[in-house]
């Protein structure tokens, strides 16, 4: 029997699938998400959501000579959606969107399972999300920020000047 | 909505009936209808599973499975069009399931069943045929706030088509409707007033024969989505006295891709087609077309004839176990899993205490549904995270999705247990719960 006064009590070993997935840093990146505030001198700005799971990121960005000076999301969704775009908004800094596209790439194959990638010092601590490719249906989840980023290099609105 | 609620102290005689239930192990009884379904003895992630998602889609028996393979393995043929032999006995076999059905839910006759793909289509099918005939600008259309997306979206639709306005019922703190609402809106005379049985979202049981009579009393006419209520109770429309009842085979131990739509005989009268072609007319000349008889003209096309005689079998399947015994059991479930639900530290759990099915929908801790579900899904154990098809229910309590625990005729105590293991699981995996 379990001993409900004690929620994370309990005798069974956590898998080691789960350990993988919910990395420490993960967790912190959830619990305590870096830049997610409004950017009231954002540039750019785009809304994507998972119409499967409700989940929301809004994604802001202050573009100043070609390269994105800040980068600040805004939303709400699982531990795994969060952390990504929360990583996300630390990484991107100082990227031109060239950069920015070629990051996004070398996360998308990361979370498909692509181990070389593991070494990629680019990516940073985004490689502590290489769990995920263990679950394919949370793939989406790690990609929503990345969708909005993508979107808003692929539409060429990256470069200009105001939003 | 309340958390960490501890009132539920069970009473003697309760505590002794879960006493009895938690036998299942050793109760030959139980054991028989759990052993009906194959699929309860698969592993997923190394451990057995606790499949705990029959509000989503139930499991099959065998003898469903058997009938349908039986079926088309030595009677198959399509129906109502062949002199032949087979034609013959595929189409009893076919209106076979329409009669058992109608005398399941207390139809008047079997022609008031129309086979659909399921609880979506009848409601489209009202929405169309009788919608698009009789709802005029400026009409009014009562829904309620717990409702299923099928239960919103056509009507949306046909709002868009026809210029008719939609309201919604609003619903309590506590997860009921508001049936105060309900007359305040009944004043504006509505055409219909189309609400849940109930809810998938909140396992919410609605007084649904008070509603009828409200409604009737202004002239409404009034649909039940039974899709969460025709696998656990006893339906009796005449009881119900509504005019429409929409329900669904696969939450109901039958296949996929098959439903029906029972509706009061004079209204299937007067309602046109809802698709054309083969099947549902009676004569086609170049100039045009007369209609099948109901409910024919509301079947057009080969209709799903392995879903309806699986769905038949399903139905039989369910009254021979007895939807009383089903109800016994799934009440001891209930209350054992509130009993523990509410005991769990930092768990919300959404919806009623009393009038409630065993639908339960919680959100733990700073856990997102979808974290607790991949975490209980590496323990073996199916839950559903996520909206539920219900958006306006979600917004309405200012959460974006929950965590859903569904109880079927074959679930145990123990796998109230496994779900709260798990959930302890989930809290250490996040390093304890915020
Ligand atoms: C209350 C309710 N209504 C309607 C539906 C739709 O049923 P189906 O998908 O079988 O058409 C569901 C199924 O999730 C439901 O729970």
């Amino acid at each position: 029997m379990t001993d409900p006064q004690n929620p994370a009590r309990t005798d069974r070993e956590i898998p080691s699938t789960l350990n993988t997935l919910y990395r420490e840093l993960i967790l912190d990146h959830y619990r305590k998400p870096r830049n997610k505030r409004a950017l009231d001198d954002a540039t750019h700005a785009i809304t994507m959501n998972n119409p499967l799971c409700g989940d929301v990121i809004e994604l802001l960005l202050r573009v100043e000579d070609g390269r994105i000076a800040e980068a600040c999301f805004l939303g709400r969704g699982c531990s795994i959606s969060q952390a990504s775009a929360s990583m996300l908004t630390g990484r991107v800094r100082n990227k031109t969107p060239e950069e920015v596209l070629e990051l996004s790439k070398k996360f998308t194959q990361l979370l498909h399972g692509d181990e070389s990638l593991l070494s990629d010092s680019d990516l940073g601590d985004l490689r502590a999300l290489a769990g995920v490719s263990k679950f394919p249906v949370r793939i989406k989840c790690a990609l929503l920020g990345w969708n909005c980023l993508d979107e808003l290099t692929e539409g060429e609105v990256l470069p200009a000047e105001s939003p | 909505m309340e958390t960490n609620q501890s009132e539920n102290q069970v009473s003697i005689s309760d505590s002794q009936a879960i006493e009895e239930a938690l036998n299942e192990s050793t109760n030959p009884d139980f054991q028989v209808i759990r052993d009906q379904f194959p699929i309860l003895r698969r592993n997923i992630n190394g451990h057995p599973l606790v499949y705990l998602d029959s509000a989503a889609s139930s499991q099959k028996p065998l003898r469903v499975l058997e009938r349908i393979d039986r079926y088309l393995r030595e009677q198959h043929a399509n129906v109502h069009r062949g002199v032949h032999s087979l034609s013959i006995e595929a189409t009893d076999a076919y209106e076979e399931a329409r009669n058992t059905i109608a005398v399941h839910v207390g139809a008047a006759d079997s022609s008031e069943i129309v086979f659909t793909r399921g609880t979506t289509e009848s409601i489209n099918l009202v929405a169309s045929s009788w919608g698009d005939t009789f709802v005029k600008e400026g009409d009014e259309i009562i829904l309620t706030k717990m409702e299923h997306h099928s239960n919103i979206v056509p009507w949306q639709i046909l709002a868009e088509r026809t210029g008719a306005r939609l309201n919604y019922v609003d619903v309590t703190a506590d997860g009921r409707l508001d049936m105060n609402d309900l007359d305040r809106l009944l004043e504006r005379r509505p055409k219909l007033v189309s609400f849940t049985h109930v809810s998938n979202g909140m396992g919410t049981l609605n007084p649904v024969i008070d509603i009828v009579e409200r409604a009737h009393a202004v002239g409404a006419l009034t649909l039940i989505d039974g899709a969460q209520a025709a696998p656990h109770l006893q339906i009796n429309v005449e009881e119900l006295g509504c005019d429409f009842y929409a329900f669904s085979a696969h939450k109901m131990c039958g296949p996929t891709g098959v439903g029906a739509l029972w509706g009061r005989r004079d209204l299937f009268e007067i309602m046109p087609p809802y698709q054309s072609g083969g099947e549902m007319i009676s004569e086609v000349t170049l100039e045009g077309s007369r209609w099948a008889e109901v409910p024919h003209k509301f079947e057009a096309g080969t209709p799903n004839i392995s879903g309806v005689v699986g769905f038949g079998e399903a139905v039989q399947f369910l009254n021979d176990v007895g939807l009383d015994t089903i109800a016994v059991h799934e009440n001891s479930l209930k209350k054992y899993a509130l009993e523990r639900l509410t005991a769990v530290e930092g768990l919300t759990l959404y919806g009623p205490r009393e009038e409630r099915t065993s639908v339960f929908s919680f959100t733990y801790g700073d856990i997102h549904p979808h974290d607790l579900s991949t975490i209980l899904d590496q323990n073996g154990i199916a839950i559903r995270a996520g909206h539920h098809c219900n958006q306006p229910l979600m917004d309405h309590f200012g959460i974006s999705a929950t965590a859903r625990a569904s109880f079927y005729l074959y679930n145990t105590h123990n796998e109230v247990d496994a779900l709260c293991e798990g959930l302890q699981m989930a809290a250490k995996v996040f390093g304890g719960i915020a």
